[in-house]
This record gives structure tokens, sequence and C-alpha cells, in this order.
């Protein structure tokens, strides 16, 4: 194994050490979604799904 | 009538105040993205190794981490923005390097480049436009974050394609949904400080463009 691939899992490692805690207390305090609000979110998702589709069309 | 004054006036300032975080954020997210690109030239020119771009991104996390807290109330924070944005766009050096040696590279950097474009403005402007609340995302974008973070160090190991561009594709529906959650906090009042909300959206545009070029790189057919 190379120094790039143990470097690079020391850093993701790193990562996941910082945000675990920061993940938890977001769980914990994130507001629950109202009516309406996933609707929201999936149009816009939807819409960036297609575009990646098509950027992907239109490379081939 | 002047008994509503101090109530009227109070949402006024909110509202003086939110549009004055988000034109700050967005003048020094653009000069930020200049100078990435800047540094992304540099790298490029001086040739630069591939160990770069982990040294890059790693000394880019430390000030993310270490400095940028301490920093952002302070115009010092500026400096440090800058410090991250430019360590992240001289990362892109090697990476470009190869890209541009495949015969549609340059094609695939400008698509994945004006895809990240499109895909921000638009999702930063339906976010605007709605003035719709995103918060509820928070605890589930994190956690997607952490899944993708343990796929990926599998992945340094396992090295498997397909599971890389899963990866990828993962990545730029998360970074979409920071996009919407991140534009959404500065709107509503949770994101006060445009250092840390500039920081927020350069990570998001910084993370599609890889994941956007990766994906397109593996899909286009050249090998």
């Amino acid at each position: 194994m190379d120094w790039f691939k143990i470097g690079s899992a020391i850093l993701i490692g790193a990562m996941i050490i910082f945000l675990l805690p920061r993940a938890r207390q977001m769980v914990k305090h994130s507001p629950k979604a109202k009516q309406g609000d996933w609707q929201a979110l999936l149009i816009p998702i939807g819409l960036v799904v297609l575009f990646v589709i098509f950027l992907i069309m239109s490379v081939r | 009538m002047a008994f509503n004054q101090p109530a009227v006036s109070r949402s006024a300032e909110s509202v003086l105040a939110t549009n004055k975080v988000l034109r700050n954020t967005y003048s020094l997210l653009s000069m930020t993205l200049l100078f990435s690109a800047l540094m992304a030239a540099v790298s490029m020119y001086v040739e630069t190794g591939p160990g770069t771009y982990l040294l890059s991104v790693g000394g880019a996390f430390l000030l993310i981490w270490l400095v940028l807290p301490r920093t952002a109330n302070s115009s010092a924070g500026i400096g440090v923005v800058f410090a991250i944005t430019g360590l992240l766009g001289f990362s892109l050096g090697p990476i470009l390097t190869q890209y541009l040696a495949l015969s549609n590279g340059a094609q695939l950097i400008m698509t994945a480049l004006g895809g990240t474009g499109v895909i921000f403005l638009g999702l930063s402007g339906y976010a605007l436009t709605t003035r719709r609340d995103f918060s509820f995302l928070g605890g589930m974008l994190f956690v997607g974050l952490l899944v993708i973070l343990f796929a990926a160090l599998g992945n340094i190991f396992f090295a498997i394609p397909a599971l890389s561009l899963a990866i990828s594709a993962a990545v730029i529906l998360l970074f979409s949904g920071f996009i919407l959650y991140d534009t959404s906090r500065i709107i509503n009042g949770g994101e006060t400080n445009y250092i840390m909300a500039t920081v927020a959206l350069y990570l998001d545009i910084f993370n599609i463009f890889i994941h956007l070029l990766n994906l397109l790189g593996a899909l286009s057919g050249d090998d």
C-alpha cells in the first residue's frame, strides 16, 4: 500500500472524527419537516438528477 | 400605527441584516472562486505532483477546523478564507492536468465547471426566491456525509470503480442539498457570519465540481 492511500485514509478518518459529534448534535436539534417541505426539496433535487444525466449524455 | 413601529422597524432591520450577509457572502464567494481558479492555474503551471492534492486539502481542512472558528468574527477571517480556498484551488492542479491529458479533457473540465455553475445558481436562486426554510435537512445531510465518508474510506482499500461512481453521484446530490440548506440558513437568519457562509457555499461548489468531473470523466467513454 502506498503512502498516498495511507494519507487519504488518515484525512478521511480525521474528517469522520471531526464530523461525528456535529452530526449527532444536528440529528438531535434539527427541526421536523413541515407539510410541503419534502416536495419543495424533491423538485430541485430531481431537476439536478436530470441535469447531470443530460451532462453525461452530452460528453458521451 | 405608532404602537406597531418597534416591531416593524425590527423586522426591517432583520431583512436589511440578512440582505447584507447575502451580499457580502456572494461578493466574497465570487472573489474566492476567482482566486481559487488562479491557484489551480499556478498549480498546473508548476506541474505539482499527486501528493499536492492530499497536502493542500489536509492543510485547508486544518485551517477550517482549527483557525477559522477563532478568526471568523474578525477581519483576519477574510485572509483565512482566501488561504483555505487558495489551498483547495491549488489542490486541483494535478487533477486538472490529468484530465487535460485526455483527448476530450478540456471539454470535460468546461462541462463540469459550467454544470457546477448551473447547479449552484439554480439551487441558490430557488432557495432565495421561495425563501423556504430547509433547516429540517441538517441532520439528514450530516448523516449522509458521514455515510459517504465511510464508503470513501472503504473504497481507498477496495478500489471498486462502481462504488467510486456511486460515491460521486451521492456527493453531487448531497452537496446540492447542502446548497439549499446553507442558502436558507442565510435567508432565515441561521447564519449571520458571511465568512462562515462563504466557506460553506465554497465547499458545496468545490465538492460538486470535483465529483461531477469524476462522473463525466468515467462515463465519457474516453480512456
